[in-house]
Parts: C-alpha cells; structure tokens; sequence
C-alpha cells in the first residue's frame, strides 16, 4: 500500500484528473486534498504509524491550490481558527 | 497577436481554437448566403412593378421554407455540439500553472514540483524595445512546454478578472475564492498574447497576458533559472 502510494509518487508529475470533480470549478478539489492530508497525518500520527502514504495528498493540494491559500490555511490552523473539521 | 484593421480570428495556435475557427468559417458562411439571399429578396420585391392580390395559401413553398431553415439549424448545430464536447472531454494534463489575477498583473505559480511564483506586469510604453508590441508585453511570461497538455487554475486575489489568450482559445474568469479549469495544448512554439477580459478598475487595460511555449528542454532549463532567481 504505502509502496504503491511511493511508486505512484515517483511518477508523479501533476494533479490527475478526479472523478469527483470533474467540472470546470476545481475549488473543493484543492479544499479536500488538504483536508485529507492533514486528517491523514493526524489519524496515522495517532496510530503511530509511518506517515508517507499521506504525501499523495500532499502533492495534489500544492499543485492545485493557490499559495496564498495555503499560507492562509496554515496560519488559521495554527492559530485554531481553520473552518474546516481536521 | 492582433493586427491593425484585422477583421477575423488571430491564427490558432492550439487543437481546439482551429477547431473554433473552422466552425466560424462555417457558420458564418451560412450566414451570409441567408442574408444575400434576403437582400436580394427584399430589392426584387421593392423594385418589381408586378403586383398579385390574390394568392391565398401556398403549401409548397410553406413546406420548404419550414423544412429548409431546420435543416440548416441542423448543419450548424451539429458542428457546434461536436466541438463542445471536444472541449469538454477528460484530459491528462503533463502540468497545473496557477494564473492569478490582481489590480493590476497576473502572477503564475509552477508549484507540481518546487514553489515556482513570479508576478507579470505589463512592459510601460516608454520602456518597450524596438519590435516590442505596445500594451501587450510584460517583464515575465507564462513560459509553456509546446504540444503538452497544460491546465490552468485562473483565480484572483481582489476583485474579478479574467485570463484570455484568444489564438490558444481559452478565456476564463478568475473569481476570488475559487479556482476555475482551463485547458489548452500549444500545438506549435511562440509567443501568444491575451489582455484582461473583466474589467478590474483603472487599469484593467494594461494586465496583459503572455504565454510562450518552448520546447520542453527549454522549458526545463527556464524553470530551473527562474527557481535560482527566485
């Protein structure tokens, strides 16, 4: 599992098309790949278990979405105002 | 680019703008044979000295002029739905640029690998070389691989604006708060340039957009300068 995830990371070169967001607006594809990265590292963290397979996410959100929408993000998570449930 | 006194489209420069021009040939044809044919009608009727008051129904020439406009309907919307669903259908990009609008430039960002960002203002005119076009140059360009597929994530960070680059077909309005698709192909290297197409403010005129797409060497050994300058 977390090979397939290294090999898929290998070839990576940009964000693939998703079924779920098939569609001319790509917001919530950028706002749920964040998501999923940091709910990912948080639920293996508390597992204790490697966190690499969560680096897929990683990628994707930074090629789709905005940096100043990451720092934002960023910094309201830190601050414990981000709106979305992690 | 655009030309003085041009009248058509600017040469395509991607798949699906070719397609685009081919379809307005098309159309437009048809359009003007109905409107010649129109006002040739209209002259031989005013300037005839014949007249009948006494036809009552017809149903023959009924028939064709009801039969005859659906049929041409047909002829121009098959065409049309062919190429919308081309234009819609899933592609593969190679690589994601995220364009973003500002008063007044645009700022790109190549972030599938490392964290590529450079903003693009238009070139003064007082600035511009010799040979350079006026109001459509900027200090830093959209710089492509040619006959890649490329997406395009257009958003903005004030107010809205929108990303056109008429001769690679694409126009797509960048709305703060969400990220809209584009995709194009650059089916040939060179330099193709667009203009803001929502007005943002006062200078909503002097945002250009340039793209030029290199081969992918080049566009390597761009992107690595661009990340050292950084």
């Amino acid at each position: 599992m977390a090979e397939d995830i290294q090999q898929k990371l290998e070839k990576y070169r940009t964000a693939p098309f998703d079924a779920r967001f098939p569609n001319q607006n790509q917001t919530r594809n950028c706002w749920q790949n964040y998501l999923d990265y940091y709910r990912c590292q948080k639920a293996l963290d508390a597992k204790g278990v490697d966190t690499s397979p969560c680096d897929w996410y990683k990628r994707v959100y930074k090629s789709l979405c905005p940096l100043s929408w990451i720092e934002k993000w960023d910094t309201q998570r830190e601050d414990g105002t981000f709106p979305g449930k992690i | 680019m655009a030309h003085p006194t041009q009248l058509g489209f600017q040469d395509a420069a991607s798949p699906v703008m070719e397609e685009l021009l081919h379809f307005h040939d098309h159309a437009l044809m048809i359009v003007l044979l109905i409107s010649t044919l129109v006002l040739y009608i209209i002259t031989a009727m005013v300037s005839t000295k014949l007249t009948n008051k006494y036809i009552l129904d017809s149903q023959e020439i009924e028939i064709v002029w009801t039969i005859l406009p659906a049929v041409i309907l047909v002829l121009i919307a098959l065409p049309s739905l062919r190429i919308l669903y081309l234009m819609d259908e899933i592609n593969d990009p190679h690589l994601t640029i995220k364009a973003m609008g500002h008063q007044w430039y645009w700022s790109y960002e190549y972030t599938d690998y490392e964290n590529l960002g450079f903003d693009s203002y238009m070139v003064p005119t007082q600035d511009l070389a010799p040979g350079q076009f006026r109001l459509l140059e900027t200090d830093h360009r959209m710089v492509v691989p040619m006959e890649s597929p490329v997406r395009v994530l257009v958003s903005a960070e004030d107010v809205l604006h929108s990303w056109a680059v008429p001769s690679l077909g694409v126009k797509m309005d960048a709305v703060p708060g969400r990220l809209n698709q584009a995709a194009f192909i650059a089916s040939r290297p060179g330099v193709f340039y667009g203009q803001c197409s929502e007005i943002c403010g006062a200078n909503h005129s002097f945002m250009p957009i340039v793209v030029e797409a290199v081969p992918l060497e080049h566009f390597e050994n761009w992107s690595s300068l661009m990340l050292e300058d950084a």
